[in-house]
């Protein structure tokens, strides 16, 4: 049986826990985490598998996210302004699109959540309890990754690929440091520690993004399967269900083939 | 919610139609003209929010937790930005409709009390809340008389109580009111008539802020350029 669902508080009015017959997993991780590199293989390995998916992520809302996204380009908005527009884009996916999904049976694939969500106005001096009242509307993912990377990497990913960092991913407008680079470097450090205690409240699984991409891909597809398999909790459990077995070995040697032909181009 | 700063913070809030707005215009008018530092803010009106609102209205994007959440988007960008610092730096504020419109319209559309409240927690305490009590057939008629049609979300029609706007105005403006009823004691709302002359209101209600405020404290003195000399 899978676990049945689920909000963290009351959640939203009007919603049949009953009839969210899918998935929700979320995968967790700064910029250059290796998150939607990880989202898109995960994608291709569970539609190959005949299981139809959803991508939901931060900022992607018909309802807010250019208004969002016009109000950042402009850092106008106060601390806690830019969380509650943030809730409501977030609480507009959940209604339309997560949800709805859910109901049809689909494997939603979030990349971020609530926590990146949350991490960020908590180091930005919005109260822990404030937020986390905003946030009892979400819905209880069946699974939740992150992807812990050493921020020193980080910046290196971030560098290779776009040669920039990212000015928010950077924790620029809290004025800590006027070098872009220490200034990365101990954001990053700030969120991986609001990351850390948040686990404990939370209990989501983090994964050590340092490896290589196949090898994150490998652990994720291992515990996503023991999910989909109707088992809960997350520790490998001694099974008798050798195509299982078979299963995961034929998923990993198929991504180690790189025969990954009709992978979408990578979202930035 | 906390208490206030250096400044004031006046609050009105009642049913549409009960002459709030005219109300509260006349004692910024009243302020203004004798020289006192006011500010006035209007629910809803953030430039930066106010865009995603309409659009969010106009196509019917908008669920009982978004328009919830985008209204609260909207006041913490006046609160953030206009209310607390000039309420810091000793201004009377004057808030057409607070809080407690929120509290009692997202309550009406099936949001959680609870979560209404805390989602607004931030907010300090208006040091005076005025609350336009009228029965609500008598809102109900300043507000349908000589107009030609009421907007789809004023009238609650999202919430589907009927497909009459006006019929579906009447019954959703009914709850809210109700709504209203439950909080006067709870937030120790001033109630004034909202039935008598609007001159006879507007004394009462100035009578009442002068004895709540001690309003010489805020007088525009002294010069911006302190250190000035000719």
């Amino acid at each position: 049986m899978l676990r049945p669902k689920r909000f963290y508080g009351k959640g939203l009015p009007g919603v049949a826990l009953d009839q969210l017959r899918g998935q929700l997993i979320v995968v967790e991780g700064a910029d250059g985490s290796g998150r939607s590199t990880q989202i898109d293989m995960l994608r291709n390995w569970l539609e190959r598998r005949g299981s139809p998916t959803v991508n939901v992520g931060l900022k992607r809302s018909m309802l807010v996210s250019r208004e969002l996204e016009q109000a950042m380009q402009g850092n106008i908005l106060g601390t806690r302004t830019l969380s509650l527009f943030y809730a409501t884009d977030f609480a507009d996916q959940l209604e339309n699109r997560i949800i709805p999904a859910l109901r049809s049976g689909f494997i939603v694939l979030a990349d971020r959540y609530i926590y990146t969500l949350m991490s960020r106005a908590i180091v930005r001096g919005v109260e822990r309890a404030w937020i986390r009242d905003v946030y009892s509307i979400a819905l209880v993912p069946d699974a939740v990754f992150y992807l812990a990377v050493s921020p020193k990497i980080l910046v290196e990913r971030n560098l290779r690929k776009h040669a920039v960092l990212d000015y928010w991913e950077s924790g620029m407008d809290m004025h800590r440091s006027s070098s872009m680079y220490s200034s990365f470097i101990e954001y990053q450090r700030l969120i991986q520690k609001e990351f850390r205690a948040m686990q404990e409240h939370y209990g989501f699984e983090t994964i050590n993004g340092n490896r290589s991409p196949r090898a994150i891909q490998n652990e994720l597809r291992a515990k996503i399967e023991v999910i989909l398999n109707g088992k809960s909790g997350l520790v490998e459990e001694e099974s008798d269900d050798s195509n299982r077995e078979e299963r995961i070995a034929r998923a990993i040697t198929t991504f180690a083939d790189g025969s990954e032909g009709d992978q979408p181009p990578l979202r930035r | 919610m906390t208490e206030t700063e250096a400044g004031k913070l006046v609050a009105v809030e009642g049913l549409d139609g009960s002459g709030k707005s005219t109300q509260v215009y006349l004692l910024k008018r009243w302020l203004e003209l004798d020289g006192y530092k006011v500010f006035f803010t209007e629910w809803n009106s953030s430039a930066i929010v106010r865009k995603a609102t309409r659009k969010g209205k106009k196509r019917q994007l908008l669920t009982s937790t978004t328009f919830s959440l985008i209204h609260s988007t909207d006041f913490a960008d006046r609160y953030e930005r206009q209310i607390l610092p000039l309420l810091n730096a000793g201004y009377i504020v004057l808030a057409d409709r607070y809080v407690f419109t929120a509290f009692a319209r997202d309550a009406v559309r099936g949001c959680d009390r609870d979560w209404i409240r805390k989602l607004y927690s931030f907010a300090i305490k208006p040091d005076v809340t005025f609350y336009f009590d009228v029965p609500l057939k008598t809102a109900l008629s300043r507000i349908l008389d000589g107009r030609t049609r009421v907007k789809y979300h004023e009238a609650g029609m999202d919430m589907g109580y009927s497909k009459d706007p006006y019929e579906s105005f009447r019954i959703f403006q009914g709850k809210i009111y109700n709504e209203y009823r439950r909080m006067v004691r709870e937030y120790d709302f001033i109630r004034i008539d909202a039935e008598e002359p609007p001159d006879v209101q507007q004394a009462k209600v100035r009578e009442i802020l002068e004895m709540k405020i001690d309003l010489p404290r805020y007088r525009w003195h002294g010069s911006i350029y302190p250190q000035h000399t000719p």
